[in-house]
């Protein structure tokens, strides 16, 4: 594409962390008038590149043309100001204030150098009825309902003369009649010459608004392609980096078929707006591996099975008892562990040593009043410590001070140590460094070799392909596939996601 | 229907007339307009702070500093006109400055160094009452025509309430105020900072000058307020005014105003201070019940207030 | 003195420590007898003695307020609840109770209430700890008054009395009660796993909950724990001064206790705490007091000099402020 027909063109650029490389010379290029879908698993650089665009980073390298000139936004506000709008997922707007406020802020019209209200309001109706919105201006935002502030979000942003609208998971928290709504502003953005970048996981979406499609994996560009000639699985294959061609089939050991007795029965069990009901067995000794993309429904199915959610229909049985988890304490009391999927953020206490944050389950688990006695202690954070290999000189150390990998492996501990029967393990091995990948996966299986049962959520097919006896398929929050024996390979696994 | 966001403040007026109204039905002499504007002349010093105290807590934070800022206020204005002579109306701006620069410091530091504004106005509360009993522990009195041409200026209204200096003071405060708050955009900004943080920054609000002049503007207006008190007292004291930021941020919350942030009114901060002058009204009024009844009720109304939020805001 | 470095639990003393230290090492200078102890009718008598008997409500108040911001919380109601303690035992002892446990156990009883109904606003209720407390703090020295009846209220009561004034192995009777306070929350926090939860609530709300522990209740027990210990400072006051002034007990002393607590390096943001630390942090401000009246300095800069030390405690904890002060040694070391 020559330069001349792209409205925002970003060519080879680089941006560093403090030890991580986050994007390694990255294209990419928006023509006007076009939407373009920005696609990646977690971790890819989707939404660095973003931040990049947006004035939240500074590139380390590299070009961003903007109508052909050369552009270098220090903050969202200067990237506003140049015609490069964003709408979050969690609507960045002001709940509080009211709507025609929200559109208005920072540029409101005045009158004898007072805030002109009356003009206000009176533009912020006309501008939204061309978003399909006849709502009240004068009521706060937060009334309304994210799919409404989403669209004002919208409405601010182009009226604020975008040539750019960056629509960062804009779909997440809508429902069906929402998404098609959004959909249609979209195409009418798009007729009026605005190039949109489109941020989703969820595949139809992507086929049903989208021009073109960029594919970032591991920080680098897979590629960018034509939505009309992309298959389904191909996508798939680019996005998880596997070219379904150079798969080499391989067949998977089957262990012990599943005579064992069934540790954890789901019957439809699921919750409105999480998760679709859905069935699911798990035997004593066996791993069960949960695909399928990002937002797909593997966390919230963690989640409900842990009692972090509680779960709104079906049943569940747990070694033989029917089982209603109001808090995870139960759960933990019956032996589950779950390592969630932000580590940072739902799993370490930052603060707190490593050997608190092993010990913390199995003291919850025995009650706070029965104390684990120091000594105790230190045996068991030293055990674990040498057992699976956690680099760390000292287990006072507070837990932050460890790396990513690490930080992981004491999470892993921290359940091992309370001797749990199932083990939920949510993406244990993202973000973290290939070393650490190996020893997770080598863990994994080890532990269900000693009759621990394993639910394990990752979008690496490779991983899943490794150690899973059983693996379900999950797409936009369902249940679509379940595959056992020998259909455990990473093309079946990827045409299952892709499937239409 | 009624905008939801308007209730609290509905609330807040229809107390203070159902309040009023009991103690006109109780006693004869309560529900003139006397009764009425002595609540106004008597509070008008913390109407002024409390005003302050809105844009803070609007902003989603809190400012302990303000009534050592009217102790220090009263003692630096005191010492300048009784011990070096100067005219109190060169005295006013200056302390005026200097207050206001005080409270950018805090802001200032609350800001760049991300400390929480509890502990950094708890600081400068120590601080400002640090330095007032530094300069005199001793109550230093004013004598100067001008306090006497202030005490005497005014007009009776029909009714025989009088209009005094600092009720003139207070009201032009709250006008300003009112139309800072809601027809500027410095206003807007207030209230952004107390929805989001990061929504406001990412909307292209100036988080740095914005905190910056909120915590200016409280010290500002406490100064204000500082000035205004030495007309009640004709003094000023290193112990004065002790708890005020307490009462002000009391009239805040029983006003209306969020104590988290984001919404609320100036004009409900008056009724606010209004109300508690009610209670006192009535429990001198009343002579059988005794003065300590005024933190209770105080205390009482304040929980109302934050349980009513709680409320409504987990119904949005 | 590496290894005592590399260790992070003791670097942690490392500051509070110095403090301290450094400030006795002002009073050796200035006025040696400051370390003079003499020991007289089975009774120790001295400077240190004395700082330590003063020091005495701020430290139990700091053990409380340590457990209440270690879970991300403030308690501000803590001189109004001492206050309302001091006028619930006078308040008994006056109306003719002669039972020193039902006394006690009456002014505990008041601390508790404030206490629950701190903790009830805060953990079952959502409401920010400042402005749940701020309410109590209000309303709670009306309270005091209205059991006061507005007066000052004195009594006569030996037994009572010796809470404030008694000496027990030769030292002044309330040092007693804050050891007695501090090795029991010590063991409930270090010898359960009480002190590991409340610490892990602060540190990550959210990964506690994955790990099912009860925030609530965790939050309602430490606000309770605030008010007894706050009860307990209220008596010793009351018990001292033989009478119950609801104006000033305990005025401004919730101001010093957190301060106790901040200056023993723990963060308001919650996560760790070390009840030791806080209570160097008492010493620290009551010895600065001392400190300030012996080298000359009139006490009417006392609180000028406690705003300077809290600024600059609050600037030595600010991430950014580190960082401003190593670059700028790094500036000097290149061009000085």
């Amino acid at each position: 594409m020559s330069n001349a027909t792209a409205v925002l063109q970003l060519r080879g650029i680089h941006k560093k962390f403090p030890g991580v490389h986050a994007l390694k010379g990255v294209d990419f290029t928006l023509r006007p008038g076009e939407i373009h879908a920005l696609l990646g698993e977690n971790g890819a650089g989707k939404s660095t590149l973003i931040k990049v665009m947006t004035g939240v980073y500074t590139r380390d390298g590299g070009d961003i043309l903007l109508d052909g000139q050369p552009i270098f936004p220090a903050s969202t506000g200067d990237a506003q100001a140049l015609g490069i709008s964003t709408v979050y997922q969690e609507v960045n707007l002001l709940p509080n204030l009211t709507v025609a406020h929200n559109i208005y802020l920072g540029r409101e019209p005045k009158r004898w150098g007072l805030i002109d209200w009356k003009t206000i309001n009176q533009r912020s109706r006309e501008l939204l009825k061309n978003y399909d919105l006849d709502i009240d201006v004068t009521q706060p935002l937060s009334s309304y309902s994210i799919a409404v502030q989403q669209l004002i979000a919208i409405a601010r942003g182009v009226d604020m003369s975008a040539k750019v609208l960056i629509l960062d998971e804009p779909t997440a928290s809508l429902d069906a009649d929402e998404v098609q709504s959004l959909f249609r502003i979209m195409r009418s953005l798009k007729e009026r010459g605005i190039g949109i970048v489109f941020v989703t996981h969820f595949l139809d979406q992507v086929y049903a608004v989208c021009d073109r499609i960029t594919i970032l994996r591991n920080a680098e560009l897979v590629g960018e392609f034509e939505a009309a000639t992309l298959t389904r699985p191909e996508l798939v294959g680019h996005m998880l980096g596997k070219e379904l061609a150079a798969l080499e089939d391989r067949l998977h050991q089957t262990t012990s078929e599943s005579a064992a007795a069934p540790a954890l029965t789901l019957t439809q069990v699921g919750r409105p707006g999480t998760l679709e009901p859905v069935d699911l067995q798990v035997a004593q000794g066996e791993v069960v591996g949960l695909a399928g993309l990002l937002g797909s429904g593997r966390t919230e199915l963690c989640r409900l099975i842990f009692g972090v959610d509680k779960k709104q229909s079906g049943t569940m049985v747990f070694q033989g008892k029917t089982i209603h988890l109001s808090s995870t304490k139960e759960a933990i009391d019956l032996g589950m562990g779950l390592c969630p999927e932000d580590r940072k953020h739902d799993g370490i206490l930052g603060p707190l040593s490593i050997r608190e944050n092993i010990i913390l389950a199995q003291q919850i688990k025995q009650g706070w009043w029965r104390f684990i006695p120091r000594k105790q202690q230190n045996a068991i954070a030293e055990k674990y410590v040498k057992d699976i290999n956690i680099a760390t000189s000292d287990i006072e150390k507070p837990i932050e001070q460890l790396s990513g990998g690490n930080q992981q492996k004491v999470i892993l501990a921290r359940w091992l140590a309370s001797n749990p029967s199932l083990l939920l393990l949510d993406e244990p091995t993202r973000g973290i460094d290939i070393g650490a990948h190996a020893e997770i996966i080598k863990l994994i299986r080890q532990l269900c070799e000693q009759g621990l049962s394993l639910i394990v959520a990752s979008s690496e097919l490779e991983e899943l392909v490794a150690f899973s006896d059983k693996v379900v398929v999950l797409r936009d929050r369902r249940k679509v596939a379940e595959l056992t024996g020998s259909d455990i390979q990473p093309d079946t696994i990827m045409r299952a996601i892709a499937s239409a | 229907m009624v905008n939801r966001k308007f209730i609290p403040l509905i609330v807040t007026c229809c107390l203070f007339f159902l309040l009023f109204g009991i103690g006109s039905i109780q006693f004869e002499s309560f529900g003139t307009s006397r009764v009425f504007f002595n609540l106004l002349t008597d509070n008008a010093f913390l109407i002024i702070a409390a005003v302050g105290m809105t844009f803070v807590i609007l902003s989603g934070g809190i400012d302990l500093s303000v009534g050592a800022v009217i102790a220090l206020t009263g003692v630096i204005s005191s010492v300048l006109i009784s011990q070096y002579n100067w005219h109190p109306l060169a005295v006013f701006p200056f302390v005026l400055l200097l207050g206001t620069g005080f409270g950018a410091a805090m802001g200032a530091l609350i800001y760049f160094y991300k400390l929480q504004p509890f502990i950094v106005t708890l600081a400068g509360m120590f601080l400002a009452r640090g330095l007032a009993s530094v300069i005199s522990e001793e109550s230093i009195p004013i004598t100067h025509e001008f306090y006497d041409a202030v005490s005497m200026f005014g007009f009776e209204l029909p009714g025989g309430a009088w209009i005094g200096t600092s009720t003139i003071i207070c009201l032009l405060v709250l006008i300003a105020a009112i139309v800072v708050a809601h027809y500027t955009r410095f206003g807007g900004r207030v209230y952004a900072l107390g929805g989001d943080n990061n929504s406001a920054a990412l909307m292209g609000v100036p988080l740095a000058s914005t905190t910056i002049s909120i915590y200016a503007t409280s010290s500002f207006l406490a100064t204000l307020s500082g000035i205004v008190y030495s007309f009640y007292t004709f003094s000023g004291y290193s112990l004065a005014a002790v708890g005020v930021e307490l009462d002000a941020i009391a009239a805040v919350v029983i006003g209306g105003t969020l104590l988290t942030g984001g919404y609320g009114y100036v004009i409900g901060t008056l009724v606010g201070v209004l109300i508690m002058g009610v209670v006192q009204t009535y429990i001198s009024f009343d002579g059988t019940l005794s003065s300590w009844w005024t933190k209770i009720v105080i205390g009482i109304l304040l929980f109302c207030f934050i349980a009513m939020q709680r409320v409504l805001s987990r119904g949005r | 003195m590496n290894a005592f470095l590399s260790n992070p639990q003791l670097r942690r003393y490392l500051w509070p420590v110095a403090g301290l230290l450094l400030l006795l090492l002002i009073n050796l200078i200035i006025s040696p007898e400051f370390f003079n102890l003499t020991f007289k009718d089975g009774r120790f008598y001295g400077s240190l003695i004395d700082v330590l008997n003063r020091a005495a409500p701020i430290a139990l108040l700091a053990i409380g307020m340590t457990l209440v911001i270690a879970t991300g919380g403030v308690d501000l109601s803590v001189g109004s609840v001492m206050a309302i303690a001091g006028a619930v035992s006078a308040y008994l002892i006056v109306s003719g109770v002669d039972s020193l446990t039902v006394i006690i156990a009456g002014g505990l009883a008041a601390g508790l209430v404030g206490g629950m109904i701190n903790g009830l606003l805060v953990g079952y209720m959502n409401i920010q700890p400042i402005v749940a407390t701020l309410i109590l703090m209000v309303a709670g020295r009306g309270v005091a008054q209205l059991i006061n009846e507005g007066q000052i209220v004195t009594f006569q009561h030996e037994a009572f009395s010796f809470l404030g004034t008694g000496y027990f192995l030769g030292l002044p009777f309330p040092i007693i009660l804050v050891i007695i306070t501090f090795v029991l929350v010590q063991l409930l926090m270090r010898r359960t796993a009480l002190g590991l939860y409340v610490e892990a609530v602060g540190a990550n709300a959210s990964a506690s909950r994955y790990l099912g522990i009860n925030a609530r209740a965790i939050k309602l027990s430490v606000y309770c724990l605030a008010g007894l210990c706050a009860a307990l400072a209220g008596m010793i006051a009351a018990a001292d001064i033989k009478g119950s002034d609801a104006n000033n007990a305990g005025l401004w002393l919730e101001l010093d206790a957190i301060l106790a607590v901040v200056i023993g390096g723990a963060s308001l943001m919650g996560g760790r705490f070390s009840l030791v630390l806080s209570i160097i942090g008492a010493l620290i401000i009551q010895t600065l007091t001392v400190t300030i009246i012996m080298s000359g300095i009139p006490p009417k800069f006392n609180l000028l000099i406690k705003a300077s030390a809290i600024i600059l405690v609050l600037l030595m904890q600010s991430p950014r402020f580190q960082q401003q002060l190593s670059s700028l040694m790094l500036w000097r070391k290149r061009h000085g």
